[in-house]
């Protein structure tokens, strides 16, 4: 199912908690699934599940609990915009707004060429750096003008 | 530079240059020099519990519990395994200084942790990062190895015979893992579903074992604490407010960002610092903890000095220390309906009255802020209030309550409006003219 | 213990308490929907606020521990307004939809909007809408937007069944309570979570609207099923069973049963009851009345005693009969003079017949389990065939109690296991026989003799470790223990190690009168023909009492041949089916389950009669009736009974809870090792009885069949095993035994030992195979 990088890396993970305490790398173990995979599916869900020896459903919960896991397939690019009011207040939403503009899609969407999909977001804890937004959940990105969004929209392939 | 400006600054020393955050720059500011003196005095976990407790420093993640007080709840003869858990999961609207305390300074964390480690007789810890960050996430990753490879985190620390293991766990994206019992919780890798207490970590922790777990700043200003020596950071700030603060300042000011000052200091003082308002506009509220205070309308925030005691004077909370500004061009309505839109969301569904307290909350403002508010719902909104908060296993309810009641008290005027005319007070051109997106001044 | 007072009454609780369990010692309802005295404390419906002396804030009674001089107000205005402020939110995205909710009328939210509901809502937003979810033929969670969040099903399952297969996905309003991927809830208590539910979210699938509970009469009852005696309340509506619901026994099932004590009641409506007396004229079975069909057999038996003597007369009763049914079975064939009767049908070794000191049990109470610090199972295939006694170990392993398991399966116990070893069955007497010497060195005991030769592994070790322990400890002999042709060596095995470690010794028992007939006297006579016997040594004239030997039987091969050449087959069964067709003369429709009343005696020999609690099917008559008229008809003597009772009363003291005599003792030598050279070097067949297949009932039940426990068998083989013979999991595999062969999917599977083939029993598939544990053949279809 994942790569032997991958397993290497959940290995690494569970190594940081005490024996018999593997799930505490399932939000570990998960994330390096969708890095490898662009996305969640049930299948890598269960398969974290076994590889930790817990039960699927309860893997399902934190994936499904946690915001950043991707249940659906996304494009190339996640964009994720934060909104929230710090951000609101300086143009978060207008960001926003501008990204689904210029891309053509909402909120939840992905572009017909599979490139960009767009997420609404929250607090990101750099609302300092506002308007923020995250790419592909390991990106993060400040001060986003236009100019700005233009630039990493031209980038991003 | 992550730090925009400050006074009397003690743990923002020396956050220049891109090596900062670097072991070899903390150990020439000074770093880990606290722990070494630990060991080489061989102060006992006693009297490091008894300084901390002296020097008055309080729990800077929010609820600002003493430090040193929270340390002493840690049963002393147990031996099966404590824990230390470090909480980085800064998730709170407005809230962005632990990011930069990883950012320039994580060895100070690190030493924070060791130390508490060493006091609470811990022999684990874990630093549970959001997810968002994933940068300093990496970076503190990055921190441990140097430290572990220095020796000061795992086997015989310094010589000492006292071993520490500390790693980094990371989030991803769910508010409610800052609460301390939905981050052990996550750790133990389930759902964030903060648990009832009591029993409290102190006594049931991280995998039901006694654990301390603290905010990153607090955990950082620990070493500083200890260097200085008590008395001096109590002085630092003011009675029952000891020390600095670092205080995250977003939203419509000129320089939004961190700066570090004494409590007490006056918050027209910070204002100023971060660079007045944006555009020279009339500064209209500003929620003065975080997105849970209450919004403070500007007549009475410019009177108040940033401390815990004088915040909570004027009804609201010092929290996390996070400064939101608003300026005339803000709807209250439209600020409200967002906020009220988050606690919905981030509500971990668990208890009831959050679950479905928390939509309906979201529900009426967002109906009022689209034209379709009706008279009755004001009193309503305060109801429901009234029925989440204290009814519930954790602090969220309370939490997207706290706004809810904080909007109304002080801009009533505004959401009544809303409901007679269908639209805002604030014109929409107004508001308009308050979005920076399209002319950064910046 | 602490006082405290709760709305001014006085209680004294030990600590460690919360302040729910001193309400309800105090007899004081607090309401609330996520608690539940056999789960974990969750705290997350906040139902149960009360407003406590020097809080600021109303508590959850709970999850607040009690603190010695507290003062607790469940009344007060603070916890009034909780209280009510809770329910509005509950309310909120519930449909207020109860005159069309199945569990309307039965609905705890129902119930309790009554007393802290508003009248009308100041909700005025649009509700928040659930998708439905299959989860298989049991549970129905159509309406999931009732659910109100509990997690009650969840822990459930986490906690009781020992399986997490539901949980509570996402978060705020929309946590939903999902299967992984949309699968089937497949464990055996299942059923549990629909009696758990505190709303209308899981409801029963089979009765779903069928009824409206105020429509329905409750009824108590016993479970025919396994031999644990769980105690049902029936619930029926215009003679017809709708419903069967668990009657709270602490002692017993505690508030659970398993689905199939469940959900078996749909057989009794099955399209296949038989509803008439049949005899076979010029070949072919034509209905009749009773009297004519009693007449006809009467007149049958007599003829088969007089031309070939009574001895060529046998008897075989399932052990899911009642008592009494049990008791004039063997009265009416001894009647006739002949010892040939067996209530132990799927028995392959009958040397311990004589050589026991008493009835055969569980050797303790029930409730007793939870009291033990080491167990040890042997022979069983624990949750399918015993749900509730796993459960009761599986609780017991969860506080830190050593359980472990010598079977002839890896299945997945969902128990904490201290040590597990799976061995072929020839091996099992061998394998317990390890314990039983490492036990005795550990001691420093003398090696039994018999055991020189044995060499006992690690794992056999690790339980003698635990058993040898000090504490009160168990050995239990499963149905396999049984079942093998070493069950006189395992019984005698257990007995010794009962000995050395100061364990009790106790049988599980199959089925539900397991006990009950040994109380009964369903044996044969010294010189009579055992149940493997009888058909070994082929008869004239059978009377088959509620069994299906071609599902029932240790070699259904071979009791089926028996049967094909007899003269007269005689068949009281409340079901047709497709083999007593055939070979059936007579066939004298029985009152199935809930239809005669009768006694069962439990596992732990508890006497537990019950009821009819609805008229028979068509003409079916109760078994202790139609017995009693035949000991009439056919002029024997002592048959003038008025009763069930007066029947019982001849064999069980009137007024007895437990029957006498019980006791586990044997004398037989030890000899572990010479069963096992006799089988022969080839495949060695390992077979389970499916849990819905285990008995009439069961296997008739439809919402049973569609489980995932009911699926078609499949030729299990240990992987080495697999390669070794060049199978394929793709191609089916013909399974040979004696004259009998089937065809059948194959799957390598680590848990089956090596050697062996797993093949269910029971099952219409495997129905032409012999022998359940013995030689097989497999081959590439």
């Amino acid at each position: 199912m994942l790569t032997k990088e991958s397993i290497q890396k959940i290995d690494r993970e569970i190594a940081k908690y005490p024996a018999g305490q593997k799930q505490s790398a399932v939000m570990a173990a998960l994330a390096i699934a969708q890095e490898e995979l662009d996305w969640l599916p049930g299948e890598a869900i269960e398969f974290v599940a076994n590889y930790l020896g817990m039960p699927p459903i309860a893997a399902y919960e934190v994936a499904s609990f946690y915001n950043m896991y991707d249940l659906e397939p996304v494009g190339r690019h996640k964009l994720t915009v934060c909104t929230n009011l710090p951000c609101l207040l300086s143009g978060g939403v207008d960001a926003a707004g501008y990204l689904k503009s210029k891309l053509g899609i909402g909120f939840n969407e992905t572009t017909p060429d599979g490139r960009f999909t767009l997420k609404e977001g929250e607090c990101m804890g750099a609302c300092g750096d506002a308007p923020v937004l995250l790419v592909n959940n390991r990106r993060m990105c400040g001060r986003m003008q236009p100019e700005e969004i233009d630039k990493l929209l031209e980038d991003l392939e | 530079m992550a730090i925009l400006g400050a006074i009397n600054p003690i743990l923002t020393v020396g956050w220049d240059g891109d090596a900062a955050w670097r072991l070899q720059d903390y150990v020439k500011r000074g770093g880990y020099k606290a722990l070494a003196r630990i060991f080489e005095d061989r102060i006992s976990p006693d009297q490091l519990i008894g300084e901390i407790k002296k020097s008055g420093l309080r729990g800077r993640g929010g609820a600002g519990f003493p430090t040193g007080l929270k340390w002493s709840f840690m049963p002393k003869d147990f031996k099966d395994g404590k824990y230390i858990v470090c909480n980085t999961d800064e998730g709170e609207p407005g809230t962005f200084k632990d990011r930069d305390i990883l950012r320039c300074n994580p060895h100070a964390v690190i030493e924070g942790m060791v130390i508490a480690a060493y006091a609470v007789g811990a022999a684990r810890g874990y630093n549970y990062i959001h997810g968002e960050i994933w940068d300093m996430y990496k970076r503190f990753e990055e921190a441990l190895d140097e430290a572990r490879a220095a020796g000061f985190v795992g086997q015989d620390i310094l010589g000492s015979g006292f071993d520490f293991e500390l790693f980094a766990h990371h989030g991803y994206g769910a508010y409610i893992c800052g609460e301390e019992s939905a981050l052990l919780e996550s750790i133990e890798g389930k759902k964030g579903q903060p648990r009832f207490k009591p029993p409290f970590p102190a006594s049931v922790g991280l995998y039901g074992k006694p654990t301390t777990i603290n905010n990153t700043e607090t955990f950082a200003a620990v070493p500083f604490v200890l260097n200085m020596g008590a008395e001096a950071y109590l002085e630092a700030g003011k009675p029952n407010n000891a020390g600095t603060k670092l205080f995250s300042v977003s939203g419509h000011v000129n320089r939004p960002g961190n700066y570090e000052i004494p409590l007490g200091t006056p918050f027209a003082t910070l204002l100023e610092m971060a660079g007045g308002m944006r555009g020279g506009r009339k500064l209209k509220a500003c929620i003065p903890g975080g997105s849970s205070a209450p919004v403070l309308p500007a007549e009475v925030i410019m009177d108040c000095t940033l401390d815990y005691d004088a915040i909570s004077k004027a009804g609201s909370m010092l929290g996390s220390g996070a400064v939101i500004v608003m300026d005339e061009t803000t709807c209250m309505v439209k600020a409200l309906e967002r906020l009220s839109y988050f606690y919905h969301e981030e509500s971990c569904g668990q208890c009831t009255p959050c679950r479905e307290g928390t939509g309906w909350l979201y529900g009426i403002v967002h109906r009022i802020e689209h034209g379709a508010g009706r008279p009755e719902d004001l009193d309503l909104l305060r109801g429901i209030t009234a029925n989440i908060m204290g009814r519930t296993v954790c602090a969220l309810g309370d939490a997207a309550s706290m706004p809810v009641q904080g909007f109304l008290k002080h801009f009533r005027d505004e959401f009544e409006y809303h409901v007679e005319n269908g639209k805002c007070l604030v014109p929409p051109e107004v508001q308009r003219a308050g979005s920076t997106f399209f002319k950064a001044t910046v | 213990m602490l006082d405290i007072e709760i709305d001014g009454k006085q209680v004294q609780v030990p600590p460690g308490g919360t302040i729910m369990d001193a309400a309800r010692a105090l007899g004081t309802y607090i309401p609330h929907f996520c608690y539940h005295k056999k789960l974990s404390i969750a705290a997350n419906c906040r139902m149960c606020l009360v407003q406590v002396e020097k809080a600021p804030k109303p508590l959850p009674a709970c999850a607040t521990p009690v603190t010695n001089g507290m003062k607790v107000f469940t009344h007060s205005e603070l916890a009034a307004a909780a209280q009510k402020g809770v329910m509005e939110f509950l309310l909120l995205n519930h449909p207020l939809d109860c005159p069309i909710c199945d569990q309307g009328g039965e609905c705890q939210l129902q119930d309790l909007a009554v007393g802290y509901g508003g009248t009308a809502s100041r909700f005025r937003e649009a509700k928040h809408v659930v998708l439905h979810k299959d989860v298989g033929p049991l549970i129905s969670m159509q309406e999931m937007s009732r659910c109100i969040h509990c997690t009650r099903c969840v822990r459930f399952g986490q906690e009781i069944a020992g399986v997490m297969e539901l949980g509570m996905a996402n978060r705020s309003v929309h946590s939903e309570i999902q299967t992984f991927l949309g699968r089937s809830v497949d464990s055996e208590l299942s059923g549990n979570m629909i009696d758990l539910c505190p709303v209308g979210a899981l409801t029963s699938r089979p009765f779903r609207y069928s009824a409206r509970s105020w429509e329905l009469s409750r009824r108590k009852s016993v479970s025919p099923h396994d031999s644990l005696g769980t105690n049902l309340t029936v619930q029926v509506k215009n003679e017809r069973v709708m419903r069967v619901l668990p009657r709270e026994n602490e002692e017993i099932n505690e508030c659970w049963i398993s689905d199939k004590d469940r959900f078996s009641y749909e057989a009794l409506n099955s399209a296949e009851r038989l509803s008439k007396p049949m005899i076979r004229v010029d070949g072919a079975l034509r209905e009749v009345e009773w009297n004519v069909a009693l007449d006809y057999l009467a007149h049958a038996l007599k003829d088969v005693a007089r031309n070939h003597g009574a001895e060529s007369i046998a008897a075989l009763a399932s052990p899911h009969s009642t008592a009494e049914e049990l008791y004039l079975l063997q009265k009416v064939v001894r009647g006739l003079g002949s010892g040939n009767v067996d209530f132990r049908p799927r028995r392959s070794d009958f040397s311990s017949d004589g050589k026991r000191a008493g009835t055969p049990w569980l050797g303790m109470r029930i409730a007793e389990i939870g009291e033990l610090d080491a167990a040890l199972v042997v022979g069983s295939f624990l949750r399918k065939d015993h749900p509730l006694f796993a459960q009761r170990l599986r609780q017991l392993a969860k506080k830190g109690g050593k359980v472990s398991v010598v079977s002839v399966s890896g299945d997945d116990s969902l128990i904490d296991l201290h040590a597990q070893i799976a061995v072929a069955p020839r091996n099992l007497a061998g394998t317990l026989a390890g314990v039983v010497k490492a036990v005795a060195l550990l001691r420093g005991a003398a090696v039994p003799a018999g055991l020189e030769e044995i060499e006992p592994g690690e794992q056999a070790r690790a339980i003698a470790g635990s058993l040898a322990e000090a504490g009160k400890k168990a050995v239990f002999l499963g149905n396999v223990a049984e079942q093998v042709g070493q069950a006189g060596q395992l019984h005698a095995l257990g007995a010794e190690l009962a000995r050395l470690t100061g364990a009790s010794l106790g049988f599980i028992g199959e089925a539900a009168n397991s006990v009950g007939g040994y109380v009964a006297g369903a044996l044969p006579s010294a010189g009579g023909l055992d149940a493997r016997r009888m058909f070994a040594q082929a008869r004239k004239a059978y009377l088959l009492l509620g069994v299906e030997p071609e599902f029932d039987c240790a070699n259904p091969q071979e009791a089926v041949a028996a049967l094909r050449q007899a003269d007269l087959v005689v068949a009281m069964t409340p079901f047709r089916n497709e083999a007593a067709m055939d070979y059936a003369d007579v066939l004298l429709p029985l009152a199935a389950f809930t239809e005669t009343s009768g006694t069962y005696v439990n596992t732990e020999g508890r006497v537990q009669g019950v009821g009819g609690v609805c008229r028979p099917r068509g003409d079916a008559r109760p078994g202790w009736k139609v017995l009693r008229v035949l000991g009439n008809v056919l002029a024997l003597p002592g048959f003038e009974y008025e009763s069930s009772e007066a029947v019982r009363d001849e064999f069980i003291p009137a007024g007895a809870s437990f029957v006498g005599n019980l006791d586990n003792g044997i004398d037989l030598p030890l000899a572990p090792v010479e069963g096992a050279a006799a089988v022969a070097e080839g495949l060695e067949r390992i077979a389970d009885v499916p849990i819905h297949f285990a008995d009439a009932l069961a296997r008739r039940a439809p919402a049973l069949q569609r489980t995932r426990d009911a699926a078609e068998p499949v030729a299990r083989i240990h992987p080495l095993t697999f390669d070794r013979l060049a199978l394929t999991a793709e191609a089916r595999v013909k399974v040979k035994q004696g004259q009998g062969e089937v065809f059948l999917a194959v799957r390598a599977d680590a848990g089956v030992p090596p050697g062996c083939v797993r093949v269910a029993a029971a099952h219409a598939a495997t129905a032409a195979l012999g022998e359940m544990f013995g030689p097989i053949n497999v081959e590439r279809a």
